[in-house]
Order: structure tokens, then sequence, then C-alpha cells
């Protein structure tokens, strides 16, 4: 058995952390060692999503685990939250988007926008894994520009009325029920966005695996159709209303990103420092050569520049005065650093770093993902640059 | 039934260790520590036994500075009751000294049954558990791989060198439990949040005399580099000489 993740703590952050954040750190680090670790190389090569770690995930209460304990959740504080993401990303990028979108895209919009008898009704089951979630914010045509939507809900004597077609849904296929967001008014009425509550059996709702993914492997990606999709008029989320919604469910998401592509980055770094010492090139580990110690020492740094940028955005979150572009700094910085550090370690593993039996290719694969999706690193630079200029460049 | 489990906080075995300066114990820096692997069987075992025949309460006991109140909550986070600290500056390397602490606080606690595991992984004596026993005039069973408990008798089984033995036993006892019986489970984020509100007893160990003490601690010798005596079959005699000749194992 390979020796068990230790983390990378040059600075002893360990040291501002709470006894309980630590704990909820080790266990969920212990749950990856001897869950995930073991099965997520095939799961990549399979092009699977690991289901049968579903039930183990709900037991540790990972789902949802910063919402309160009335609604069968743990109750954690953000930085706790976090730190569940990095353990989770540390072993796969995929399974970590699992745990965001059920807690940060479909528990929380209920939380927030739902209805006391819908959260009574979907919470509790979310938490235990009963019930998957995914979220359907995306289309073909607007990922950068999602206000632009032309999924539409229109009121019927009856329920509501749903049309339009959803792209990139993280647990599209798997879902027992999607938050699928519409406008209630004309396509050019973004103030009309709304978000359903839909389960996925409704008539006239279809799910799709997309295919020929060469990231995020062992997650499941769809594309939703709504054809003439009825649903009662109490599956609307009477809180929600405008691009504002989805925006802020995003900006929880993106939270939980910026401390998994960290998780991620260390994965690579522990695999590389582990190899630098172990592989001998010219009667030597290649660990004792100025070009790759130079290489483990940039990641270093990176990483712990990165674990500081997260645990105060988590405080922040916790004090509720954290705003969503230090979120996007956050989410934009962390996920280059994973991508850069990804790829050295890669470099670093020589022949080797392309198998799956070593996982710096695999995060690398997947962060190519992360970087792309819950705002482009691109998308975030604008709405950083709008932030310190006031002027908008979209 | 009223089940404890006597747990030890010891250093992450997986971590490289540095000795202190006084030459005698582990240099502190850098350290992480954990439930003892053999305790947390001791724990799990617990934790099933009254999951298995409720009702029943499990309590921890954990002999040492403020620190092992972490330890005693991961237990409590695992489902454990409640939680006991006996508070000594330091844990002696005296397993007899530890035995009378833990013997005065279990004594009249109406255990039925009394839980170790087989040894701390730090120290390595495997011997508190059959003091505390032996204080208590206690029946007690060692390195135990399966535990059963019924009408008032435990039957146990031991794994010897290619043999399994059954051992019966009237109750109350003491037990030490080997790996094997059932991996201890993590402790859930719930049961993190509620082992904050679980009750954690802290009281002065009431140590024995201590009557041993490590004078130093050393760490093993750096291995000599290997040899490479040659490639192919052409190798294999001089190979086999060296095997005979200087190594003096075939």
């Amino acid at each position: 058995m390979a020796s068990s993740f230790r983390g990378v703590d040059f600075y002893n952050l360990d040291g501002l952390l709470s006894e309980e954040e630590r704990a909820v750190r080790d266990t969920v680090r212990s749950w990856v060692d001897e869950h995930l670790m073991p099965v997520i190389g095939d799961a990549y090569i399979e092009g699977e999503f690991p289901k049968q770690l579903i039930p183990g995930m709900a037991e540790l209460g990972l789902y949802g685990a910063n919402l309160p304990e009335e609604y069968g959740c743990a109750g954690l504080n953000n930085v706790a939250y976090g730190l569940i993401m990095q353990e989770l990303e540390r072993g796969d990028s995929g399974i970590r988007s699992f745990a965001s979108v059920q807690g940060g895209l479909v528990m929380y919009p209920i939380y927030t926008f739902g209805s006391e008898e819908q959260k009574r009704r979907w919470l509790p089951s979310l938490a235990a894994g009963k019930d998957i979630g995914c979220f359907g914010l995306t289309e073909p045509d607007y990922g950068s520009n999602p206000a632009g939507m032309i999924t539409t809900a229109k009121e019927t004597k009856d329920g509501w009325l749903l049309n339009g077609a959803k792209m990139w849904i993280t647990n599209g296929s798997q879902a027992t029920v999607s938050i699928i967001w519409a406008k209630t008014g004309g396509v050019d009425d973004v103030k009309s966005i709304r978000g359903f509550i839909v389960p996925t059996n409704t008539k006239g709702y279809t799910a799709k695996d997309q295919k020929g993914k060469l990231s995020l492997r062992a997650s499941d990606t769809s594309e939703i159709v709504l054809q003439d999709c009825v649903v009662p008029k109490d599956a609307i989320l009477p809180k929600s209303g405008g691009i504002k919604s989805p925006l802020m469910c995003l900006t929880q998401a993106r939270y939980g990103i910026a401390w998994g592509a960290l998780g991620a980055a260390m994965a690579c770094y522990d695999e590389a420092l582990d190899y630098s010492k172990n592989r001998i090139m010219f009667g030597k580990p290649i660990g004792q050569t100025q070009l790759q110690q130079v290489r483990l020492a940039e990641m270093l740094t990176e990483i712990t520049k990165a674990q500081f940028l997260v645990l105060q955005l988590g405080r922040l979150k916790d004090a509720g005065t954290m705003t969503p572009e230090q979120v996007s700094l956050a989410k934009r910085n962390n996920v280059n650093m994973a991508c850069e550090c990804a790829r050295e370690a890669r470099r670093l593993l020589g022949a080797n770093g392309i198998l799956a039996e070593y996982h710096s290719m695999r995060h690398m694969a997947n962060l190519e993902s992360v970087y792309t999706y819950e705002g482009t690193h691109d998308m975030h630079g604008l709405i950083l640059g709008q932030a310190v200029t006031g002027l908008n460049a979209f | 039934m009223k089940l404890a489990a006597c747990i030890k906080r010891v250093p992450d075995m997986e971590l490289r260790f540095a000795i202190a300066a006084d030459g005698k114990s582990l240099n502190p820096a850098g350290m992480k520590y954990d439930i003892a692997d053999f305790d947390g069987y001791a724990v799990e075992v617990a934790l099933r036994f009254v999951e298995q025949n409720p009702p029943g309460e499990v309590v921890v006991i954990s002999l040492g500075p403020d620190g092992v109140q972490e330890t005693l909550r991961k237990a409590l986070g695992m489902g454990v009751d409640r939680a006991v600290q006996l508070k000594a500056d330091e844990v002696p390397f005296d397993g007899m000294a530890i035995a009378t602490a833990l013997a005065a606080e279990l004594r009249d606690g109406g255990y039925d049954l009394i839980l170790f595991g087989r040894m701390a992984t730090d120290s390595a004596n495997q011997a508190v558990g059959p003091m505390t026993a032996q204080l208590l005039g206690l029946p007690c069973v060692t390195a135990v791989s399966k535990l059963e408990v019924a009408g008032g008798r435990g039957k146990a089984q031991r794994q010897l060198e290619g043999a399994t033995e059954s051992i019966e036993f009237p109750l109350p006892a003491v037990v030490t439990i080997d790996e094997g019986v059932a991996r201890p489970r993590l402790p859930s984020l719930k049961g993190i949040m509620a082992a904050k509100k679980k009750p954690l007893e802290v009281k002065p160990a009431q140590l024995g005399e201590v009557r041993l003490n490590v004078v130093t601690m050393e760490l093993p010798p750096d291995r000599p580099p290997g040899r490479i005596v040659g490639e192919g079959a052409d190798a294999v005699p001089e190979l086999i000489r060296l095997l005979q000749t200087e190594a003096k194992v075939l």
C-alpha cells in the first residue's frame, strides 16, 4: 500500500486551523486514501464516475457540509468546508466537482432561495446521497454569458412549462433532481431569470452523457433537453430572481474550487517530491539536481501562497464579508497555479509521468476543465479588472 | 453493558522523527499525533459492541497532558459517549505508574469490559493492560482478534503462529485488542461537531511510583550502501560466495 498523503505545510498553517478544522481535514484525507485512491486510476481510464463512493461520502457528511444540522447537514464553518474540497480534489477534480455541485450548486440554492417546504423535502435526502443533484445554467450558446440564456419557463394554469437546452452539466446523467434556470419573461428580460426544482423523471426532461472528454473523465458531464417539460407551481424557487441568483450559487462553487485546486496542486507536488528522491539518474536521485530542486521550490512557493489566500478567504466568508471579486481572484490564481504545478510535476516524472499509475497527468488534464468552468480564467480577469477600474470590459 | 477503552496519544509513526536535544526523547517539532493504532481498534470494538447490543455506554480514558484531549475528542467524534483525561505533565515510561492511575479511575466505574490496544505503537511495552487487570483483580486476555460476550461471560480468539486459540472468561474483564477485529471508523463530520458537546472530564492522574526511566534514545545507524557484484549469470558465483561468507545468510 502506498504511504498515506501528508499534505504540504511549509509555514505551519496547521497552527492557524482550529482542532475541529484539522479533524475534518484529517477525516476526509483518510477517506480519500482508503476509498478513492485505490479506484480513481481505473475510473478515469474507464471514463466512469465511481458511483460506489456516493453512500460513503454521504455517511461522512460531505454533501452541503456547511449547511445547518437541522436539514441533515454537518453545520461546519467555511474553512472546514474548503478543507473538504481540498482533500477531495487531492484525489480527483471530478470527485470534488461531484461534491461541489451537490452542495454548492444544488443544496445551496434550495437552502437560500427555497421555501421551508422545499428545504425539508430536498436537503436531508441530498445530504444523505439518496438524491443526486445537478445545476442547469450553461447553455450551448451561453457559457460565459449566462444572462443571455434562451431557456424559458411559461406559467400555465397548473404550473410551469419549461423549454430549452443546457450543456456541460456535471452529474447530469445520474441526477435525480435538477436546478434549472430559465427566463419567465422574454429572452431579453434578464430580471425574469428564476430557478426551478425539476425531478429528472419529469416528462419532457432528458439528459445524455457528453462523450469524448479528455478531462474530468471520472465525472459525469451531460447535455439536458427540456421539451414541454411541465412542473408544478411550487417547483419555482420563490426567493430566486434575476441573474444574481445563479451567480450567487457560482460564488459558492468557485469558493470550493479555489480550495480544491490547491488540493490537486498539493497532490502533484507530493508525487513529484517523492519521485525526485527515489528516481536515480546519472548515479544520484534526480532531486539532487539543481533543475528539479528549483522546480520543486517553485511549486512549494506557489502552493504556500495559495494556502494563505484561501484560508483568509474562508475567514472572510465565515465573517460574512467575502466579496465575489475576492472569490474570483482566488479561483483564478489557485487553478492557474495548480495547472502549472501539475504540468511541472508531470515533466519531473519523465516518461513515467504519462502513466495513469501516477497522478500528475490526470490532475493536469482535469485542471484544464477546472480552468475553464465556473468562470474561465480570462473571465475572472475581467471581473477583477472591472472591480479595480470600475470599467466594464465584457 | 458499560465499556471503557483506554487509549494513548502517540506520534504519527509514518513521519520521520528526530531525537530531542536531551538525547532521550523525541523532538516534538513538526510532530503530529494520533490515537495509537491498536487503541483505535479497541475503540471500534467497544462502539460496535454497544451498537449491536444496546443499551450501553462507551467511555474513553487517556492519561497525559492537555494534548490528549484532541485524541479523546477524536474518539468522541467516532461515537464514544464520554471521555476522561487523567491529567499528567507527561506520560511516564513505567507502565505500572500508568496502570496505577488507570486502576484508580476504573475501580469503582462499574465497567463490564475494559479494553486496551494490544500495545502502544510508540513504547511497545504491552504492559499497561495486563498490569491494570492485575491491580483490579480482573481476568485479562491479550492480543484478542475476535471477541464475543453472552450471559456475563466472554469468549475471545487469539491468533498464534499458525493456530487460533479460543479462551473463555467471566466478566468483568480486561481485554487487549489486536488488529483484525474491526477496522476503526473515521469520525464523521457530524460526529466531529457533536464531539464538542459531549462530556470530557479532566481529573489529576493518581500516578504510581515511576521506577523506569529512559536514559538514552538512539536512531539506528544508516544502512551501508548496496554493492553491485557484477551483472548477469556470471555474477552468481560471486554473489553466492558473499552471501555465504560475508552476509552468512546461506
